[in-house]
């Protein structure tokens, strides 16, 4: 039953700054942070305090209104501060580390003769469950439901992605472990969908108890929202789990240790980076270490996770609770002489969908982008542009500007149920009127939550 | 040009919220704007972002619009003196750089005219809403030029520029909220509040004054509605009852002069080769629709050959390609049709509209004597549809959906 998929549609933006394939052991990092920020639409309620003493695997916080959902610490040490911001609202719990990563248990668990429900009463207690994402939405799986499917991408098609198949090499065991559990979560199937254009490595291929289909094609055909609309769409009240392959492993890693070993591969990359290659790095670590003597110029932006979808952090930040590269580019803040660098110039630092710059003539050039918009602001004026990177069989103008206008009518209609934010990740960096367009849809996944779900 | 940026530094307070000029500020940014590309950063989502903006869109417009601007200039230039001697059949080549110059002298005025107007409306609608200035009159301003018959008064094209930038653009809430083409509109709003200054035989000359007396200057279109209609003439001359005025046609306007664009007509749309290269353009840049230039010109080929296959009269056996290179045909598809803003939004729907649109187009150029020229209204009325074609193809990706939930 396995689909193999091709995509024409999409875009590979190529810039400099690939990881190279060398894995390094990063310093342990002093201190560690989970950010409920990171958990769209959560609101946390704090379990420990300040200066209280937490073994890797305690408890921190847990959903105030879904208070079986778990979230903890990834190192042991102390808890150093509970970062709060505006309306006292929780943007971090940080922990000093003590380095010596003490675990809460170290006791393996066979999953073999548990029961659904046995699995997932683990995984939330454990605090592995916001592994798991649902859509529609985009959020942490509401471990109420029923999901159809679980799906989990086996590679990633973002700009400057960590390779899978290098991280995961030799994972297998792991791997498979986790499989094994997340299947247990429902009565479909799991999807597993390997990148069709290269052959994948053996803790892909060789993946037991699910389906294992291949897409190739350009970004986002790694997105796991592709992949789901292509084998196996979502209609309204329906529901699909979907898990990161790197966390499929972390889940695995902890059903056979027994140990909250959340230490995982991520690369290091962006054209601002000296030498970039992979690290092991602990979930939620201070990325400074990482950093220090790597940036090659002043004034640049770190972020956690990729070009197209990460978050802003700071160079002394923490790595984002979901990512699995930190990517470093130039800030654009300053102005561009129309003549030399702007809208009149002849562009040859420019790299465009459209082909209104000459560099879509050099298919193989490599580039350092900047964060300048690149333009304002404007209403829609192009058509068609959205859909040349969009590989679903839905109308992303339409569906956008339904979300701009509040109609949860047409957002319905048009397929909102489908998407995340990150769908649109593309189209959000080929809008011509430079609209924040993953803002509008979350938005608009906002609303659905509150007014349909 | 660090010095400007120096200027503009040293400025900016002033215009900021709360300072002095702060009402102007809508001035200052689009000036800054214009200069340089301004210091905005992506906040969060996306990091990085295309290196396309409107403001490139809309300059490879323009660039895709020169060859049409030169060759009209030198066609406006060349009927001027056909209209000065009264020689129709005056060398085309003879005498290039007077004849531009001559044509430049008609020419670029109302160029300067639809600018200069169409921007300061743009520019007080800003100061009003606060915004800077958009895009969008930036390729209008161009194109209400080209589309006007030479012989056309300044004011009237200032007058038409107003009115189609607040009628047709502002009150919608200016580019990209607009329903019909802001060019097509200024056109349409001389042709019914001017129709002498606008149709006829006499304004597609520039220089009638100086014209030797009974001199006619009509034009493919002009001539070919005459057919429709009791007394038949070519180029000025009756054609008798009974004689081959098909023939007498294609003589005076023979299909290369056509392609050519030396024949009498609106300023930029005579030149079909112009037009194509403009084409070329914005096809190789992906600003224009391919489907809608494809479908527009297979419309207007499919009613064509229906004309042919009624027949009866030598307007109706006009051999359907002819359609494509007389009158404003080939510029209407290419530039005024493709408008983003106005035409259809969705893939399937722009091959609809084209394909109506063409047909339509050629409808009312035969079929209604009054109306001569049918592309205009032809691109105008589809503007009107573009939105119901839409609906029913998203109509369609919606039943797709419900039906995939059924069958499930």
């Amino acid at each position: 039953m396995s689909k193999s998929i091709k995509l024409r549609k999409g875009l590979d933006i190529r810039l400099v700054g690939v990881a190279e394939k060398v894995k390094s052991e990063a310093a342990f990092p002093k201190t560690v942070s989970i950010k409920p920020t990171d958990f769209h639409q959560m609101i946390p309620k704090m379990v420990v305090k300040e200066g209280e003493a937490v073994k890797a695997g305690t408890i921190l916080f847990h959903d105030k209104y879904k208070s079986s959902v778990k979230f903890a610490s990834p190192a042991s040490g102390i808890i150093k501060a509970i970062v709060r911001g505006a309306k006292r609202r929780i943007l971090e719990v940080l922990i000093e580390t003590d380095g010596q990563q003490l675990y809460l248990s170290e006791s393996a668990i066979n999953v073999d003769e548990m029961s659904a429900e046995q699995v997932k009463e683990i995984l939330l207690s454990s605090g592995l469950w916001p592994f798991v994402r649902q859509r529609p939405l985009d959020i942490i799986a509401d471990p109420e439901n029923e999901p159809k499917a679980i799906f989990v991408s086996a590679f990633d098609s973002s700009p400057l992605a960590p390779d899978f198949d290098f991280v995961l090499h030799g994972k297998n065991h792991e791997f498979q472990a986790g499989l094994n559990v997340i299947s247990k979560l429902t009565t479909g199937t799991v999807h597993l969908t390997m990148n069709g254009k290269i052959g994948s490595d053996a803790t892909f291929k060789e993946a037991k108890g699910v389906q294992l289909n291949t897409i190739s094609g350009k970004h986002p055909a790694g997105n796991v929202g592709t992949q789901i609309h292509h084998i196996d769409p979502i209609n309204k009240g329906e529901f699909v789990w979907t898990l990161n392959a790197q966390d499929v492993a972390l889940i695995g890693r902890f059903f056979l240790t027994g140990k909250f070993d959340m230490r995982r591969s991520i690369a290091l990359t962006g054209s601002e980076i000296k030498s970039p290659q992979y690290f092991e790095i602990l979930q939620g670590a201070n990325v400074s270490n990482l950093l220090e003597g790597q940036i090659t110029s002043d004034n640049v932006r770190v972020i956690s996770g990729n070009v197209l979808t990460g978050d802003k952090i700071d160079q002394d930040g923490y790595l984002g609770f979901y990512h699995n590269q930190i990517t470093v580019i130039p800030e654009g803040d300053h102005l561009k002489f129309v003549m030399t660098k702007g809208w009149m110039g002849p562009g040859f630092d420019k790299f465009s969908n459209s082909r209104t710059f000459p560099t879509w003539m050099l298919t193989k050039k490599k580039f350092r982008l900047d964060t300048n918009t690149n333009g304002e602001e404007r209403a829609f004026v192009v058509t068609g542009e959205l859909d040349k990177v969009f590989p679903f069989d839905i109308l992303p103008m339409q569906l956008v500007k339904a979300a701009i206008t509040d109609d949860i009518d047409g957002m319905e209609k048009l397929g909102i149920y489908e998407v995340a934010p990150e769908d649109f990740a593309l189209c959000e960096y080929v809008c011509t009127s430079k609209i924040d367009i993953q803002d509008k849809i979350r938005e608009g996944l906002d609303l659905i939550a509150s007014e349909c779900m | 040009m660090k010095f400007l940026e120096k200027i503009i530094h040293k400025h900016e307070p002033k215009f900021a919220k709360g300072g002095k000029l702060e009402k102007w500020n809508p001035l200052f940014e689009s000036f800054t704007t214009l200069a340089f590309t301004p210091a905005h950063v992506t906040k969060k989502g996306s990091h990085i972002r295309d290196g396309v903006d409107l403001k490139r869109t809309m300059m490879m417009v323009i660039i895709a619009l020169i060859p049409c601007l030169l060759f009209g200039m030198y066609n406006a230039g060349h009927f001027e003196m056909v209209a000065e001697t009264g020689n129709r059949s005056l060398p085309f080549m003879d005498m290039f750089w007077s004849k531009l110059g001559a044509g430049a002298f008609i020419v670029l005025p109302l160029v300067v005219v639809s600018y200069g107007v169409g921007l300061t409306v743009e520019f007080i609608f800003g100061l009003i809403n606060g915004h800077s200035l958009h895009e969008g009159f930036l390729v209008s301003g161009m194109l209400i030029p080209l589309i006007m018959p030479a012989d056309v008064p300044l004011w009237m094209v200032a007058v038409a520029t107003v009115f189609a930038v607040v009628i047709g653009k502002e009150i919608f809430g200016g580019t990209g909220m607009n329903i019909v083409n802001v060019a097509l509109t200024a056109r349409a709003f001389l042709f019914f509040a001017y129709p002498t200054s606008m149709s006829g035989d006499t304004v597609w000359m520039a220089g009638k004054e100086k014209a030797v007396d009974g001199f006619t200057g009509s034009t493919a279109m002009g001539d070919l509605a005459t057919f429709m209609g009791d007394k038949a003439s070519v180029g000025g001359q009756a054609i008798a009852d009974g004689a081959d005025a098909l023939g007498a046609f294609t003589h005076e306007y023979s299909i290369l002069e056509s392609i050519m664009g030396n024949i009498p007509g609106s300023i930029g749309e005579t030149s079909v080769i112009a037009c194509l290269i403009g084409a070329v353009i914005l096809l190789i840049t992906g600003v224009g629709s391919f489907r809608i230039m494809v479908s527009f010109a297979l419309g207007g080929l499919a009613s064509g050959f229906l004309m042919n296959a009624i027949g009866g009269n030598a307007y109706l056996d006009l051999p359907a390609y002819y359609h494509l290179v007389i009158g404003g045909f080939a510029f209407g598809a290419i530039f005024m049709a493709t408008d983003p803003v106005t035409a259809a939004q969705t893939a399937t729907g722009k091959i609809i509209y084209g394909f109506v649109g063409g047909m339509v187009a050629i409808l009312i150029r035969v079929l209604n004597p009054a109306y001569p020229e049918g592309v205009m209204l032809a691109i105008l009325f589809m503007n009107v549809m573009a939105p119901i074609i839409d609906h029913y193809v998203v109509e369609a990706n919606v039943k797709r959906r419900l039906k995939r939930l059924k069958t499930a």
